[in-house]
């Protein structure tokens, strides 16, 4: 792929995406209650960039991107990739299709089967997906293997015998195998310890750089998602409050989630700390299943109204690049 | 400075099926009274043991404590008995762990969990030890402590139990708190919130913390102080203020700058992390009478390779083990 113009295409869209699970009746004659994990979503990925999901645990990010991934069942919404209508796929086609849209899950050590010899685990997607001959795929196993910075000595060993970081290795050389132009990466480095972080984050990047590949980047780490994504959107109790590009996200958070969860984080940088304005948010998240009407944030947010407790406020652009979900902040126009 | 508790010399040794490995090789720090100490590495560097070690709940076999010394107020620990341990433990040095969910007695409700403490410790009623379990609760925060109370942990939420686990330690007004990884369990804006209440609960009664960790930004925002470690040993040692702005030793500065620190204002620019290369030595290599961070480091000579680096004192607060010292600038920033 030629290196991302200034104004790319657009790789992945959702339209108004909505997870929901029925949970267990309490009783007998209870109403069966749903969980909507992910509620209304809408975003779009553009071709060789980065869009940064980031929220709380129980957020609905990784739902989100199971959805995506067609690995759960979107209940609701419209998911395009190329222009191929996802959610319609099914059988041999949603098989073909898994080819351009691969996963690297958070925990190296649970996502790799014990059983299999490395070789075998990056093999295993060129196997199942009929890609190259079969003679072909031996040398596109050690192609991969250096790719990601392991030795091909190592191609026969079992996944134990590997530490956390080059089990995230192999995992990624999986994921790449196939040739996707979207890899979904849900919290690849949280597992990892910090001098290995840095390693498995300037790996994706080189990659990206190198074969053009689209990423849909989860994580709870607000320092790794303003240094890998392009477009980062805040997710809370299943909805997108805020949505920008990198640079305004970070520089001018209109929500006032983001900005309390901006300010939350302990930082190095003298900068930031001197430049004391911690917004404090007291309390936890709601209960999921029983969320109240309006805003979602509105039990914890710093500057609630009365009007946040009644009316969901929608996502609407403030401008170009940004869009905001809030009652207080005010749309463009 | 009188220091409050005081690890001299310090060496814990473990059995391994490769012989005996120093886990905790030659460590000295000192605590003064009330201030914040973090002790900083990544997993496997010995931060968690040195707590064990001082709480004296090294398990034994395969550990032992091979020689040094640990004084609290004058009292070496090490060679107090079982009796008198047990006594120290919960009541002058206490301890919050790093994952709320299983360091609670699920069968027991918390308020029964802070009360023993209390009535063991304090020799209290089990009236009195409710009344102020109930304020202990409510100083911690947690609304409602008189129904709360009655609860059992997995009726509360990650941050409310990490909450009683404060609570629980605090509740002797112990002389040192020491904190494993208190919050890597929870989210930001939780993480924030305890912080927030155990500088305020520790300023309150006094008490020192120990804080371990592995983010520079929970260090720069709780310690005053801070002792980094790397495969047993303490290889550098300062205010943070210091450590953060003028790191001495490559691995304290490979630290910082690994990771992806939030900044103030970001730009179009976004260079390349800087890598640590390798990882932390398997408990095999630990001992070696070399530079441990050898393998790893991008400033090593004949000499790292042969002799263990000496502790030089380069400020009278800043100190690191290395030969190869030299003026590391760091930019804090991705």
């Amino acid at each position: 792929m030629p290196d991302t113009p200034v104004e790319s295409t657009t790789l992945l869209t959702l339209q108004d995406v909505e997870v929901s699970f029925t949970l267990k009746r309490s009783s007998l004659f209870a109403k069966p209650s749903l969980l909507r994990a992910v509620d209304g979503v809408t975003l779009s990925v553009r071709k060789g960039q980065t869009m940064g999901i980031v929220g709380e645990s129980g957020s609905g990010k990784t739902t989100l991107a199971l959805a995506v991934a067609r690995l759960l069942p979107v209940t609701r919404g419209q998911i395009h990739m190329n222009g191929v209508d996802l959610l319609s796929l099914r059988g041999e086609a949603l098989r073909n299709e898994r080819r351009h849209m691969q996963f690297i899950f958070q925990d190296p050590y649970s996502s790799l089967n014990p059983r299999l010899r490395a070789e075998k685990i990056v093999r295993e997607p060129l196997d199942r997906l009929s890609i190259a001959s079969t003679s072909r795929r031996d040398d596109r196993v050690r192609e991969l293997f250096d790719q990601v910075g392991l030795r091909r000595d190592q191609q026969r060993l079992f996944p134990h015998q590997f530490s956390g970081g080059q089990r995230q290795r192999i995992g990624i050389a999986r994921a790449i195998a196939s040739n996707p132009s979207l890899v979904i990466c849900d919290e690849p480095v949280s597992a990892l310890d910090v001098g290995v972080q840095a390693q498995i984050l300037n790996l994706l990047r080189r990659l990206q750089e190198e074969l053009g590949l689209t990423y849909v980047f989860i994580s709870h780490d607000l320092g790794v998602i303003q240094h890998m994504c392009d477009t980062i959107a805040v997710m809370y109790m299943g909805k997108i409050l805020e949505e920008a590009d990198r640079e305004s996200l970070f520089n001018t958070p209109k929500h006032p989630y983001t900005q309390a969860l901006l300010s939350a984080v302990p930082s190095a940088d003298i900068n930031r700390r001197n430049r004391e304005r911690r917004i404090m948010i007291s309390g936890d998240p709601p209960n999921p299943i029983h969320l109240p009407p309006g805003c979602r944030f509105a039990s914890r947010c710093p500057q609630v109204e009365d009007r946040c407790r009644v009316d969901t406020p929608p996502l609407v652009n403030i401008d170009r690049h940004h869009r905001v979900a809030c009652h207080l902040v005010k749309a463009a126009g | 400075m009188t220091a409050l508790l005081s690890v001299k010399n310090l060496t814990v040794e473990f059995t391994t099926r490769d012989g005996i490995a120093p886990v905790i090789d030659d460590l000295s720090f000192d605590l003064a009274p009330g201030e914040t100490l973090s002790l900083v590495g990544e997993s496997g560097c010995g931060k968690s043991m040195t707590a064990l070690a001082i709480m004296g709940l090294i398990p034994s076999p395969p550990g032992r404590v091979a020689s040094g010394s640990i004084s609290l107020a004058g009292e070496n620990l090490l060679q107090a008995g079982d009796t008198r341990m047990r006594a120290v433990r919960g009541n002058d040095i206490s301890m919050v762990f790093q994952e709320p969910m299983t360091s609670l007695n699920p069968v027991f409700t918390v308020g029964e969990q802070i009360s023993e403490t209390l009535r063991r410790h304090q020799g209290l009623t089990r009236r009195q030890a409710k009344a102020l379990s109930i304020e202990m609760l409510d100083a911690v925060q947690i609304p409602l402590p008189t129904r709360r109370i009655n609860d059992y942990p997995h009726q509360l939420s990650g941050g409310m139990r990490q909450r009683v686990m404060i609570a629980m330690a605090l509740a002797c007004r112990p002389k040192v708190l020491i904190a494993d990884e208190p919050t890597t369990a929870l989210d930001v804006t939780v993480q924030a919130q305890i912080f927030d209440l155990m500088r305020a609960v520790g300023k309150e009664t006094e008490a020192a913390i120990i804080l371990i960790t592995h983010d520079m930004g929970s260090v720069a925002e709780m310690a005053e102080r801070v002792v980094v470690m790397y495969a047993g040993r303490k290889i550098e040692e300062g205010c943070v203020d210091d450590i953060l702005a003028r790191p001495r030793h490559p691995y304290t500065r490979g630290l910082i700058a690994c990771v992806p620190h939030l900044l103030e204002t970001v730009s179009a620019e976004r260079p390349y992390l800087q890598e640590i290369p390798g990882m932390v030595p398997p408990l095999s290599d630990f001992g070696f009478m070399g530079c441990l961070f050898a393998p790893r480091c991008d400033r090593v000579e004949t000499r790292c390779w042969q002799e263990k680096p000496k502790v030089t004192q380069i400020t009278p607060s800043q100190s690191a083990a290395c030969w190869n010292l030299q003026e590391a600038k760091v930019r804090v920033d991705a």
